[in-house]
């Protein structure tokens, strides 16, 4: 059996990932037309190319259905509990690099902390009867990271895509969401909260605890790791 | 991990018992609407329990506790007194440790009684005490009354206090609050440029989403006005931080606490009830002078405790959650009452975890 790779199957994402892969003499691609999800991977015996929506990269990664995927330490954190025992990261990969953050309205002028923001979600929930509503994908992130901070009276509305928009819409306050730039969140007039870094991600590749390896898996997982330099 | 069989006839056998004790056994559902455990826990509550949905009703909990629709059936249709006793199982997410249960077997009881709350205290203390003698645990007891009543009584706005008492359970930004409430923390930068800001709105950006600029201008008052407002003194500040050390045998802790309450008068009333629940528990029998009192117990603990903590832990097997909690709720009957309120005390013991030690019995 070969080393099953786990990649992302569009995008910039599987673009980077390939000139990655690349610039370390192993050549990743699609077999037949664009459309087909399969893939060959040339320059080092041995491994086969699973291309796969990098949302359910962690997924299989936990399950030890791949042995080794590509994807956003966002998206490993959000949706593993306890990461570090189900995954082992092998390298970052330089690129994907993305924050995730709360961000508030511009015009919040009395909002630039997470201690502000737990006082004006107080007097919200007081003056509207419900509690401030933060827009996010990223729940289980946020939630741990408020609830160490200390911030209450808050509530998480689940949004998959155009979060930033949610605060116009009125359905939410505040979000939390991953920018790499900070264009769209101003450009929909939100600014960060000072403290308000929940996590800082990139493309990552990694390594499943739990899968099973043959011993000619594991030789050809040596010689990977010798290939991209990693101990 | 005790078998289901053993742990339900536990279960019977501890029910038993509370229905000598006069209470009445009573049934919740274990589908939960989600809106009212979400407006008294907040958003922690979906990281502890199963929530689930449909179209109709919308979300519901796993029922996570069993003390909100047992408050809720009493402030609907309850005899007053009362008291009454459960069991069932609980359901609890597990995200950070696989070996703990996410659904376990919760005995209870629980009183509703206007009257004499420390005898009220005393007698569901004494209970568990006595059923739970044989395993020789660890019990604890604290008063979360105490740190409520100092918090009233510090020289500070009502607006700080009440930033305070908000933040009781969350003893992390209770301190961080007394830090920049006593003037021990920096103003943060931001803070400042604002306040010292002729029109703070003047580079504010477009007006967007719900909150509106009468929050955002009252907010701005609110600051300018507290940083008017003289630092909590550093003596205050010293007080508050001996009452959360308090932790000794209940009558060193008393007489702790007395002296403490020289120097802060505000907690008089309620280092009183502590005295009073001590001579209760007394006269149950209790040996009050090898019972642990920790000042700080149950701080971080679901917020709806609000008096008397307390809870029974095996010491030789620090991996295990407690045996049996309790306390008194009187604020959480409050806010489920509707514009009624009742003082109530009550506990769970788990029976699985009583097997698991070797049994009570």
């Amino acid at each position: 059996m070969s080393l099953k790779l786990g990649v992302p199957s569009k995008g910039r994402l599987m673009e980077k990932t390939v000139d990655w892969f690349a610039r370390h003499g192993i050549a990743l691609g699609r077999s037949g037309s664009d459309r087909e999800y399969a893939g060959y991977v040339n320059g080092l015996e041995g491994i086969e190319l699973i291309l796969l929506s990098a949302g359910e990269i962690p997924r299989e990664l936990a399950a030890g259905r791949i042995h080794l995927g590509v994807t956003g330490t966002d998206l490993i954190r959000e949706k593993l509990a306890q990461w570090e025992q189900q995954v082992e990261e092998l390298a970052p990969l330089g690129f994907g690099q993305a924050d995730l953050v709360i961000a508030v309205p511009r015009v919040w002028v009395d909002v630039s902390t997470l201690d502000d923001l737990d006082a004006a979600a107080a007097a919200f929930r007081l003056k509207h009867g419900f509690r401030l509503r933060i827009a996010t994908k990223y729940h289980r992130l946020v939630r741990d990271f408020l609830r160490d901070a200390g911030v209450a009276d808050y509530q998480l509305v689940d949004s998959q895509g155009a979060t930033e928009g949610t605060i116009k819409n009125e359905t939410a306050e505040a979000i939390a969401d991953i920018t790499s730039t900070g264009d769209t969140l101003r450009a929909n007039h939100l600014k960060i909260l000072e403290d308000g870094l929940i996590l800082k991600s990139q493309a990552t590749l990694y390594r499943a605890r739990g899968a099973a390896f043959s011993e000619a898996e594991r030789v050809t997982l040596a010689q990977l790791r010798a290939r991209l330099g990693i101990d | 991990m005790a078998d289901r069989a053993a742990t339900l006839a536990e279960a019977l056998r501890l029910r038993a018992i509370f229905e000598a004790a006069g209470a009445l056994p009573v049934e919740t559902a274990i589908l939960q609407p989600a809106e009212v455990l979400l407006d008294l826990y907040g958003e922690d509550i979906r990281a502890r329990a199963y929530v689930t949905s449909d179209a109709l009703r919308g979300e519901q909990m796993l029922r996570p506790d069993f003390t909100v629709p047992v408050v809720q059936m009493h402030m609907a249709h309850g005899a007053d007194p009362a008291r009454y006793t459960y069991s069932g199982e609980v359901f609890r997410r597990q995200e950070e440790d696989a070996r703990r249960p996410n659904e376990y077997t919760q005995v209870g009881f629980e009183i509703f009684e206007r009257e004499a709350p420390e005898a009220a205290d005393a007698e569901v203390f004494a209970l568990f005490f006595n059923i739970l003698k044989p395993m020789g645990l660890r019990a604890a007891t604290g008063d979360i009354g105490l740190l409520i009543a100092a918090v009233e009584g510090l020289g500070t706005t009502d607006r700080r206090k009440a930033a305070l008492r908000r933040h009781i359970w969350r003893p992390r930004r209770f301190r961080a609050l007394i830090e920049r409430f006593s003037g021990r923390a920096p103003v943060p930068e931001t803070r400042a440029a604002l306040l010292a800001a002729r029109d703070p709105m003047a580079d504010a950006g477009p007006l967007i989403g719900l909150r509106g600029p009468d929050e955002i201008s009252s907010r701005i008052n609110a600051l300018r006005e507290d940083a008017q407002t003289p630092p909590i003194s550093g003596d205050e500040v010293a007080l508050l931080d001996a009452i959360l050390a308090v932790r000794e045998t209940c009558p060193n802790a008393l007489e702790r606490l007395r002296d403490i309450a020289v120097d802060m008068p505000a907690i008089q009333g309620a280092v009183g009830r502590l005295e009073r629940r001590l001579e209760a528990l007394l006269a149950r029998g209790i040996d009050i002078a090898s019972l642990d009192f920790e000042a700080s117990y149950g701080r971080t603990q679901m917020e709806y405790y609000d008096g008397f903590v307390f809870g029974f832990h095996a010491e030789k097997r620090p991996d295990l959650p407690p045996v049996a909690t309790g306390g008194r709720y009187d604020a959480l009957t409050r806010q489920l009452g509707q514009g009624r309120e009742i003082p109530a005390v009550g506990g769970v013991i788990r029976p699985g975890l009583v097997l698991d030690l070797g049994g009570a019995a």
